[in-house]
């Protein structure tokens, strides 16, 4: 692609659509103008959703990432703009999600004397970037485009910032040709697995009594969704997801132990506990995962595949470190094992999810229940979803009971903030997700609390008709904190109940169909009047009060010390 | 338990790739006892030579935090007894009389300093030596002068192994997946 006596503005958004992108999340202000004015000009290549916030637009970024394995890209002007992008850059960080995001800024001659809306961009986001850089010349643009988006796509994605100068938006460029980066010198995201070490790994597995595998995000990322069902059916390995990785392995399989975690189910958490080699696969043994680390996994020999280095033996040490993608990694496991039965060890699956039916599940989906639970309106929405669903949660008891009772399959995408614990992610990251697939369902659960984080997005749904279902398990409180509360403070609710505004009628205002529901029956026919409803919908399910997630880790414990009920008032 | 422990990084030159590595260090309360950046034999690379008080297990964690930045080639982490090190100091001493002038340049044959300039009213001295050894000669030999600056330089250092770069890169470029 080559043209002569463009600006630099042009440059970038030739730059964009040279990288595919046909859409930008994005929101206006005098030092990103001129990028929207040529914009304008190629309104048939590259369209821009108009969030109503800038951390809406990153969000969007972000959703609209992970729905379509695509780099997302958002735009914010300088200073206040650039500012609001911080909370989901570093949210993307977390979560290992690619995006580039543009930010415009003053002239370069005004760099450091405190021109108006002058912020250090580059300074602040170093710490949640993969990459970061200023563009202060017109020459600079093609090549730094190209790196953003090889460094944001490549190894362990993540986020990039590129800060662009006015005057390098305006500055004309003689010639301008772009190329799409395909290597970095001193960069190298990807490694092969090595061969030694992933002989070792097939021997511990061939030999284990009692092994366990732990899916997590990389899985995803690495689309090795087939290696994982291969390799866990070949030797009944049961498995167990991360937060971020429940949909690399389905629901309904009878190897699938459960979500793993601090609220994850108890035969993924307790087979963590009990199993002699554990495989783990694209996570990274977050705290919300492990508990005390140093009780986790205690009779396990840990296999750790990850395609960053810098995340083997960093929380847990690897029996075999392995570094390299988790897809190539597996299949070269794959060719190595021998199909074994393991009916004593897989049949725990079972006996620990009938433990956990009779102690939560079946209570938190009892639909003679008096008051709605959020398992049970999570349960009405999934039942009835057809297969390849997009569920995007926000963060809270919520996200909890979405991760626990959506029943997720390799066919969904499940769209959650998982590192950062984001309230206010769900609604624009929906967003997101619906300008990159078609087609399909996209419903987003929420508290009554994030809801109200963004609630603004509405508008964005609004104005582009993006058939979102909006789900408010709405308990009058911030969830989770009452249930910290309830458990470790001695029952003080601090906050109170939250005092919240008619969300039916700010649907309404909105021009977005909705209905509050209080009983089994109204949800039942709200949720069928919200998959027959073309375009956006809103439910606000009033759910019970004072009810708390369980299972839950104890305080200082690991997986095995999962319990269905904790005594109030620890320390 | 904690020790020093000491980075060589080899780095592309850009602006700003300081702040990127001692961000690091910052987010997890790391002192950074010295920190030197300069050129070295490797074309097109700069480095960093970083010294740190903490525990293997944490200068471990860091050198890869530090490795996995895009711009950053290679890390190296070594121990005080695998480096051979050195500090520059300068030490400007007022000179009110000959006898003054005298004592000073009496220092330079026994203290293996040298006189590195010297005006009407002042000398400075140059010693280089192990950051304690440049302290010591200020507290104890220079205790009877009047002293109005003393800078040291960071450590430098050279490494005791005796592999190339050049080859670990190569090494590395090999053991890379392409897509
Ligand atoms: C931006 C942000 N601020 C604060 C928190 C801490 N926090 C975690 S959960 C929670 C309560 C969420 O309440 P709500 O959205 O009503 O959801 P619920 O837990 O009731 O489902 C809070 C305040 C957070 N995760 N994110």
């Amino acid at each position: 692609m080559r043209y002569n006596n463009i600006s630099g503005a042009e440059a970038i958004t030739l730059a964009l659509i040279a990288e595919n992108v046909d859409i930008v999340f994005g929101y206006p202000g005098g030092a990103n103008l001129p990028i929207y004015d040529s914009f304008y000009n190629h309104g048939e290549k590259i369209s821009h959703i108009l969030l109503r916030h800038e951390q809406g637009a990153v969000h969007a970024a972000e959703g609209y990432a992970e729905a379509s394995g695509k780099v997302g890209v958002c735009m914010a002007t300088s200073g206040p703009g650039a500012t609001n992008l911080l909370t989901g850059i570093a949210d993307a960080m977390l979560d290992s999600v690619p995006i580039v995001c543009i930010t415009g800024q003053v002239n370069s001659e005004d760099l450091g004397y405190d021109a108006f809306q002058e912020t250090d961009v580059v300074g602040f986001s170093m710490p949640v970037t993969k990459w970061n850089y200023q563009i202060t010349t017109a020459d600079e643009i093609a090549e730094t485009i190209a790196k953003a988006f090889y460094i944001a796509r490549s190894g362990r994605p993540g986020p990039v910032l590129l800060d662009i100068t006015k005057n390098a938006q305006l500055s004309i460029i003689k010639e301008f040709e772009y190329h799409q980066c395909t290597k970095i010198a001193n960069y190298h995201p990807k490694w092969k697995p090595i061969v030694d070490k992933i002989d070792t790994a097939a021997a511990l597995l061939n030999n284990a009594e009692r092994p366990f595998m732990v899916v997590g995000h990389g899985a995803l990322i690495s689309k090795c969704r087939d290696e994982v069902r291969t390799l866990a059916e070949k030797l009944n390995i049961p498995v167990g997801c991360t937060l971020k990785g429940l949909t690399a392995f389905s629901s309904d399989s009878p190897l699938f132990a459960g979500m793993v975690g601090l609220h994850g189910n108890y035969a993924a958490n307790m087979m963590t506990n009990e199993c002699d080699v554990l495989l783990a696969v694209g996570m990274r043994f977050a705290d919300r995962v492990t508990g005390n680390v140093k009780k986790y996994a205690p009779k396990a020999k840990i296999i750790h595949i990850d395609i960053d280095f810098a995340e083997l033996n960093k929380v847990k040490r690897a029996y075999v470190p392995i570094n390299a993608d988790a897809k190539s990694a597996l299949k070269l496991i794959n060719e190595r094992i021998t199909p074994k039965e393991n009916p004593k060890w897989v049949e725990k699956i079972a006996f620990y999810r009938q433990t956990e039916l009779e102690k939560i599940i079946n209570h938190d989906l009892d639909p003679n229940a008096e008051e709605l639970r959020m398992g049970r309106v999570v349960d009405a929405v999934s039942s009835r979803l057809p297969m390849g669903a997009v569920c995007v949660t926000d963060v809270g008891q919520n996200q909890m009971a979405a991760a626990r009772y959506f029943r997720h399959t390799v066919s969904d995408c499940l769209i959650t903030s998982g590192g950062l614990g984001t309230m206010g992610f769900a609604l624009p990251a929906a967003i997101g997700a619906a300008n990159a697939i078609q087609g399909c369902n996209i419903v987003a659960f929420m508290g009554d609390g994030g809801f109200q984080m963004t609630m603004e997005e509405l508008g964005a749904i609004m104005q582009y008709r993006l058939p979102i279902k909006v789900i408010i398990l709405n308990n009058k409180y911030l969830g989770m904190i009452r249930q910290l509360q309830d458990l470790y403070y001695k029952g003080h609710d601090y906050f109170k109940e939250l005092q919240n505004p008619d969300f039916v009628k700010i649907a309404a205002a909105y021009d977005i169909p909705a209905r509050r529901v209080t009983t089994q029956s109204e949800l039942n026919q709200a949720v069928e009047d919200m998959l027959t409803t073309p375009g956006p919908f809103l439910i606000e399910a009033q759910v019970e009060k004072n009810t708390n997630i369980y299972p839950v880790i104890k305080t200082g414990g690991s997986a095995g010390d999962q319990v269905f009920e904790l005594p109030k008032n620890q320390e | 338990m904690k020790k020093k422990y000491t980075f060589l990084i080899y780095t592309e030159n850009h602006i700003g790739l300081l702040n990127r590595i001692s961000i690091i260090f910052t987010r997890h309360k790391v002192n950074v006892e010295t920190l030197n950046t300069s050129s070295c034999v490797h074309e097109g690379l700069h480095s960093f030579v970083i010294t740190i008080i903490s525990t293997l297990e944490q200068a471990k964690h860091l050198a890869k935090c530090i490795e996995k930045q895009v711009e950053v080639a290679k890390v190296f982490l070594y121990r005080e007894d695998q480096i051979i090190s050195q500090c520059l100091a300068l030490y400007k001493i007022a000179v009110d009389s000959k006898d003054t002038l005298r004592r000073i340049k009496s220092l330079v044959d026994t203290w293996n300093v040298r006189i590195f300039e010297q005006e009407e009213e002042f000398v400075v001295l140059e010693k280089t030596g192990t950051q304690a050894n440049l302290e010591m000669f200020l507290k104890n030999n220079l205790r009877d002068f009047d002293v109005r600056e003393f800078i040291q330089s960071a450590r430098i250092i050279v490494t005791k192994p005796m592999g190339k770069l050049q080859d670990v890169l190569a090494r590395r470029d090999e053991a890379e997946e392409r897509e």
